[in-house]
Order: structure tokens, then sequence, then C-alpha cells
């Protein structure tokens, strides 16, 4: 089964197993996500920015309770860029954090 | 249409995989701050709690582990770090592990081939790092994770001692590294690797999985092959494990070298909220228990009553299970269940009587090298290694 065949299933949910002797690929669709950004300041910058890579809720789950959120959360972008590589513009990093902060 | 390489490439394809959202259906609150968590229901997984989509991570729910020793396929936790994850390119005909590097032999092994292989297997605990993280304080960045992120399977496979015989590791060896089929969204991403020292790896239990619990491992969990590395924590047990390459250096791959990385003392802690002078690799398990029959906040029928859990460590086997049932002020041995092994959940029950009103219970393990549970939290930045006393609040009446 090629690429696109397989994105053509993306609606079925569909699950092979068993996977009896001369299988093919498997086919395996995870389900829809469960959540996306909320509205905030910059919110295109952090739409534009932060979910290529991963889901919404990675940014959703994380604790509300940081004494300074500014400071939280420009550690983790730097994370981002730093740690994981993200292609984030310099220009961009105050504006997502001020996103971030303000909303979440 | 964008596949997976043009992903990779593009760096803006921001809105490629986000499909219609999930409508929300059942949720359930894990107790701490921001807690509220989806349940939802992936292929050959009964309903997770779900603390991210993509990649997934998946937590089982805490009342699993009551229901037997063995944590059940379609209920075992789930946890990748990169999203690009073919499964398109799992075929089991087809699919191989490669051993390379610093072999004489270099070669790719079918999924038949590690089939015809003698086998191995055992029981082990698979826990993630972060497990508990969301009880940390003050809270760390990460998967805010309950206690749900372990599971205890029966594995069964090859041992990875037997692979590198067959391949001939040569002088010099130092290291063996890991890596999957998965990998980065992002090519300037580090892609997941891990490491473990040639004694380690050569030691005849590390294991390359391809049934848990006498299945096909679930795809989620790693199918068709993952390793296993008893008693150590989950980061190491590699999913869709595809290469392992011999090295005759300290592997500096980032989820060894930066990440995945406790503070380098007895304790893996620090002063709350301060950052470790000097770090090493996470490894072996500490010591845990827990109460699996009633939750925090549960309800009880005043009177008689049996409690029963799970203890385990990093290998050493647990020797003993105290439980108190007025705070810890007073504890009572537990009657330990059927030895697994010294990698496995152990469960243990006690009679306990409960006047009715409040109480709180505490479980605490001793293992057989003699480590115990703290009866006050650690802490380190990266939130892992959680092993405190559990207290489970119940009510009975």
């Amino acid at each position: 089964m090629n690429r696109i065949a397989l994105l053509g299933l993306a609606a079925s949910a569909a699950l092979a197993f068993g996977l009896p002797a001369g299988a093919k690929p498997i086919t395996f669709e995870l389900p829809p996500e469960t959540a996306e950004l909320k509205p905030g300041p910059n919110l295109e910058t952090a739409q534009g920015n932060c979910v290529a890579c991963h889901s919404a809720d990675y940014i959703l789950t994380q604790p509300r309770s940081m004494a300074n959120k500014k400071e939280f959360w420009l550690g983790e972008v730097n994370k981002m860029i730093h740690s994981y590589g993200a292609p984030i513009q310099e220009s961009d990093v105050a504006k997502i954090v001020e996103y971030l902060a303000a909303t979440y | 249409m964008i596949d997976r390489r043009t992903l990779i490439k593009g760096a803006g394809a921001m809105a490629a995989s986000l499909g219609p959202l999930q409508a929300l259906a059942q949720t359930v609150t894990l107790p701490f701050g921001n807690g509220e968590r989806p349940l939802v229901k992936y292929p050959q997984k009964r309903p997770m709690i779900a603390v991210t989509s993509r990649p997934p991570h998946l937590e089982t729910p805490f009342s699993v582990f009551n229901e037997g020793v063995l944590t059940p396929n379609d209920a075992f936790f789930v946890r990748y770090h990169l999203a690009n994850i073919p499964f398109e390119d799992i075929d089991p005909e087809t699919y191989t592990v490669e051993i390379k590097g610093l072999v004489n032999r270099p070669h790719k092994l079918t999924l038949a081939d590690l089939k015809r292989l003698p086998t191995t297997e055992l029981v082990a605990v698979n826990q993630c790092s972060g497990n508990s993280r969301g009880f940390f304080e003050p809270r760390t960045p990460g998967g805010q994770l309950g206690n749900g992120a372990m599971g205890n399977a029966r594995w069964r496979g090859v041992s990875l001692k037997q692979v590198l015989e067959r391949a001939g590791v040569a002088r010099g060896a130092k290291q063996v590294t890991f890596k999957g089929i998965d990998g980065p969204v992002m090519e300037t991403t580090p892609g997941f690797a891990k490491a473990l020292d040639i004694e380690h790896a050569d030691d005849g239990e590390v294991m390359l999985a391809y049934a848990m619990n006498g299945h096909d491992l679930p795809v989620l969990n790693g199918y068709p092959v993952r390793l296993v590395v008893p008693g150590y924590y989950a980061t190491y047990w590699v999913k869709h494990l595809s290469e392992i390459t011999v090295i005759d250096s300290v592997f500096d791959g980032y989820f060894m070298k930066n990440a995945y990385r406790i503070p380098d003392n007895d304790c893996a802690c620090v002063e709350p909220g301060t950052t470790p002078k000097a770090t090493v690799p996470i490894n072996r398990l500490n010591v845990r228990s827990f109460i699996t029959s009633v939750a925090d906040g549960g309800k009880l029928a005043a009177g008689a009553t049996t409690l029963q859990g799970i203890a385990f460590d990093g290998g050493s086997g647990i020797k003993e299970v105290s439980v108190s049932t007025d705070d810890g002020k007073s504890w009572t041995s537990a009657t330990l269940g059927q030895n697994l092994g010294k990698y496995s959940f152990r469960q243990w029950t006690l009679p306990v009587t409960l006047p009715a009103g409040q109480h709180a219970l505490k479980v605490r393990a001793i293992a057989n090298d003699g480590k115990t549970q703290p009866a006050e939290p650690r802490w380190n930045p990266s939130g892992y290694m959680r092993n405190v006393i559990e207290t489970v609040r119940v009510a009975a009446a």
C-alpha cells in the first residue's frame, strides 16, 4: 500500500491486524486531535510556529500555577529552538511568549 | 498531497496534519492543577487518558492496575517523543532490524529471522521516567502525568546478547545505540536514539521483544519489535526498533547527552527549584508501591475490607510491603502475591478494619537491596523518578 492510498483511508479509522502470512504494510490511523490553541494575543504567530511538530495539548496541559509565567514560557520556547531545532525567528519569540503567558 | 518527506522539509506545513478536532466525550481529572484530560479510544486500545495527541502520549487509567499483575496490552501506556511515525512503513514481511557499526558481520534481521532464534521471556515493568510528574511541587514542564505511565508485561523475544554474538562485536566496542523508525517532523530536530554500555547490552536480559503478554506488540507499543531493558526506565525501551549500532565511544545524541538526565547523587534530587551541578543519564527504576483497590478520595464500606496493591523496583525485587491506615503512625506487613520475577510488579494484599470516618492510607515497599521510599517527595528539575510513600485518603461509611 502506498502513502497516497493510506492517506485516503484517513476518515475510515480502519485498522488491519492479525496480520496473515503474506501481509501488507499495516494500516493504522490515529484518532483526530482533541484540542486547538485557545484565542489570545498573537495567536497567528503561535499557530505558525508551535503546532507543526506537536499538537496544541502539549501547551494546554502544562501547569498554570507557575510564579513567573513569562519566564516559564520563555524557557519552553527556548527549549524548542535550542534543543529541538524549531526554526522560530528571533523576532517571533517575544510574541509567542506573550501569547502563551497571557493565554495559559 | 503532503507526504512525510514533504512534511519534513516544509517548516510551515503546520496545518497539514490537523484534521477535524475530535468531539470531546468523556474526560477525567487527574488530582493536580490543570489535570483535566480527555479519554480517547485509539486502535487496539481501550479508552486511555490522553496527555497529548501528536505524537501520542496516553496514560493508563489507574484502576487497570487492580485488574491483575500484568497490564493488558489494550491498556498499556503509550509515549512517543517525535511525531513523524511512519506506520505505513511497517510491513511485517519486509521489516528489518539492522546490526551495524563495530561488528564483524553487519547484517539485517527480518522478523522471521528473529523468530527463528532461541526465545527468551521475562516479566518486567516498563515505567516512564516522568511518571507522576504532575505531582511535583514546584511543578516542572513536560508531560503532566498522573501515576499511570507504567505497565507490567510478559515480554518474549530474542536476547540482544544473542544478536550481538551473531554479529560478532569487534574489539574496542564501548556502547550500543538503538534507533526506531519514528523520527522528527523537522530535519533540524534531533532524532530519538538511546545507548547502553556494551556490558549492559550483552547481559543476556536486554531483549528484542516481538510479543507482549502472548500477543504481537500493539502498534503504539512498538510493533513489530521493541527493545526491553529490564529494570531501566522506559526511555531506553526503543519502539519500532530498526537500527542497532555498536560504537567505540560514549554516544552523544541529544536524548542521552542533554535529555533524560538526573542529578548525579544517590537521591537523584536537588533542593526544589534549583539546578543540579552534575547530571548522569537516568537509569534504573527506584522502588515504588501503590494501593490499587481504592483510589484517592474514594469510599469504602466501614468494617472489614481487604486492601490490595502493587510494588516494584529496578530489579532487586520486593522484600516487604507495609501499609498504614493511620497516616503513617503505625505500619503492618502485607502479604505478597505470586513472584513473577524480580523485574515484575509484585501484588500485595492486607485485610484491615476501617471504622466509619476519614482515613489516610499509606503504603511503603522495601526492596531486596534495602532501598525504600521516602516520606517526603524528592525533587529534580525534569520531574523524574517520583517514589514518595503514596497516601490515599478514603471515607469509610
